[in-house]
């Protein structure tokens, strides 16, 4: 029987990865990861998990540890957060190209400087081009299934997967988590098959990887990593059906909130969805007609669904914990992209919040309605709060 | 949704005790979350720890605690520099951890009549069930046993198991405490 438990985001992905029955485990520790690994630590020490637990001298090297065991065709995994994952870019995009089906938990920090330790988005969102799946979560319970699902979905596209949670309001807060049992998640995530048709590095006969490949035949390569990044977004459709059917907790490619008659849409990732629920909830009362809209999946970038769920309203505010410098804010730029082609659309109005784990309250979400309802121009960024 | 606010010093178990509390209310059937300040911990330094309890149907906002419905507090000296009352609701409890009688507070540092103040000296309590050293001892579950009887929000069977679960080292030690506390926690005088 599964059973729950009151623990951090933190632990959620630790359990989750033991879960997972994950085989190499390389990690270096950052704030406010460091738990994540602590814990697989003392999990694989205790050999309450067969797996190998490499430790290096820096996330590069982490990465690179999870490259060279996926490639052998074990399940690998890691975890980092802000320059760690900056480190590790070169390597990001390694994993990548090779098509190999790890699996890494990055907690979202913001980048230095100037030095910081609270959450945003620009760590992971900068890595937007690598080629990984990216999935960004609102509480431990999404933290904790989407490792599994991850591993699911990564290892029949191979493609790398990104679950992403947010600096200290999920690493650092406890709150219920159903723990599945071995035998469940082995029924819907078995065991790591051995895989030689595209996984197999044999002593006795040494090869290369990733050499040096003519314009000729590069092209295709990359042509191949976005026709799989098109496949996932299939298979992660069918995957969490697959998941709320044994489990019964249902996972789309977003999340929609109050949205079936909703005119206006406040579109949000990650934690401060909690409080735009909360804020809309509140707004509802007053008789606006308002819902919310939570990404998850960012890469892909569910397009079509996209187009569907926001053609018809009469208006969109996206609210983003980062920002795309010299542009704006970056779930904004999908978001507006995304309805381009209709030729109805509704205004979209681009919100910047909570950079640098600035605290989102609700009555900052009920500011944000206030004034987009209040705009007749469309918006494309307005920073909220800056204090100068 | 209850909303709780924990004020102490690095090393005294404040995040310890909010998640010690999250669990105990998680076991009486409620929904829960517990979260640190989201700060640089450091021993000595001035913490801070919130817990958000109630109906599982609930939506549980995820930012900071601003008006908590009850306050802890760790360490009285913090009385001195942190504003331990701030956004308290009326008719909120203040817990204190000190071996003063509560209407000492009200006279001496003029808390409201809106406020209900209980004390518990946990630092005694401590030391005599070995918990933390004469100097700094470990107060959080002290006060937490304390809590659970003047506030009634969790039981203390809830409160017992929560800590076997959660306190990472003398565990017997600790529920005892929290039981010592319980039944020698002073209330405010009947207005």
């Amino acid at each position: 029987m599964s059973f729950k438990k009151v623990t951090t985001g933190n632990h959620a992905v630790s359990y989750a990865v033991w879960s997972s029955r994950v085989q190499v485990i390389s990690a270096y520790p950052i704030t406010p990861q460091t738990q994540i690994v602590e814990l697989l630590s003392e999990i694989v020490a205790e050999g309450q998990l067969d797996a190998i637990f490499i430790n290096v001298e820096s996330e590069h090297s982490a990465m690179a540890a999870c490259i060279g065991a996926a490639a052998t065709g074990a399940r690998a995994f890691t975890a980092t957060s802000a320059q760690g994952l900056a480190l590790m870019h070169e390597m990001l995009h390694w994993a990548a190209g090779a098509r190999l089906p790890i699996v890494l938990a990055n907690v979202n920090r913001a980048m230095a400087p100037p030095w910081s330790v609270w959450t945003d988005q620009n760590d992971a969102l900068a890595q937007r081009d690598t080629g990984w799946m990216q999935i960004y979560n609102e509480s431990n319970q999404e933290v904790y299934d989407s490792v599994i699902i991850g591993y699911k979905v990564a290892e029949q596209v191979r493609l790398p997967f990104m679950t992403v949670l947010d600096a200290f309001v999920l690493s650092h807060t406890s709150e219920p988590v159903e723990i599945l049992t071995q035998e469940e998640v082995d029924e819907f995530l078995p065991p790591r098959e051995f895989d030689p048709k595209f996984y197999s590095i044999d002593l006795n006969d040494p090869r290369g990887y990733g050499l040096l490949t003519m314009p000729s035949d590069y092209y295709e390569f990359r042509y191949k990593v976005q026709i799989a990044h098109e496949k996932a977004l299939e298979v992660y459709k069918r995957e969490v059906e697959l998941f709320a059917e044994i489990f019964g907790r249902k996972y789309g490619v977003f999340e929609e909130f109050m949205l079936d008659d909703a005119d206006y849409v406040l579109v949000t990732s990650a934690t401060l969805t909690s409080d735009a629920k909360y804020a809309v909830k509140k707004l509802r009362e007053k008789g606006i007609k308002i819902g919310v809209l939570k990404m998850r999946l960012f890469r892909p970038f569910p397009f079509e669904d996209i187009r569907r769920v926001l053609g018809d309203r009469k208006k969109v505010a996206v609210i983003d914990r980062n920002i795309g410098f010299g542009h704006h804010g970056i779930f904004y730029q999908e978001i507006k992209s995304a309805l381009y082609p209709l030729e109805k659309r509704p205004p979209v109005f681009g919100y910047i919040i909570g950079i640098g784990g600035r605290d989102v309250t609700p009555a900052d979400i009920e500011d944000i309605v206030d004034d987009m309802l209040k705009r007749e121009e469309m918006t494309e960024i307005i920073w909220k709060g800056v204090r100068l | 949704m209850i909303e709780i606010r924990m004020h102490g010093r690095g090393g005294q178990g404040a995040v310890v005790a909010s998640k010690i509390l999250a669990d105990a209310a998680f076991r009486d059937g409620m929904y829960v979350q517990s979260f640190p300040q989201f700060g640089v911990e450091r021993r000595g330094a001035p913490v801070t720890a919130f817990n958000r309890m109630g109906n599982p149907d609930e939506i549980f906002v995820r930012s900071q605690i601003y008006e908590p419905d009850h306050v802890l507090v760790l360490d009285p000296t913090l009385l001195l520099t942190v504003d331990v009352l701030k956004g308290l609701k009326p008719g909120g409890w203040v817990v204190i951890n000190s071996p003063r009688d509560p209407e000492d507070f009200y006279k001496e540092f003029n808390f409201s009549r809106d406020y209900k103040v209980a004390t518990v000296d946990a630092a005694s309590i401590a030391v005599k069930w070995g918990l933390g050293s004469k100097t700094q001892p470990i107060v959080n579950t002290a006060i937490l046993g304390a809590f659970t009887r003047v506030t009634g929000i969790v039981t203390l069977e809830s409160l017992k198991e929560a800590i076997r679960e959660n306190a990472p080292i003398k565990k017997e030690e600790n529920v005892n405490a929290a039981v010592e506390a319980y039944e020698s926690v002073k209330f405010p005088k009947e207005e």
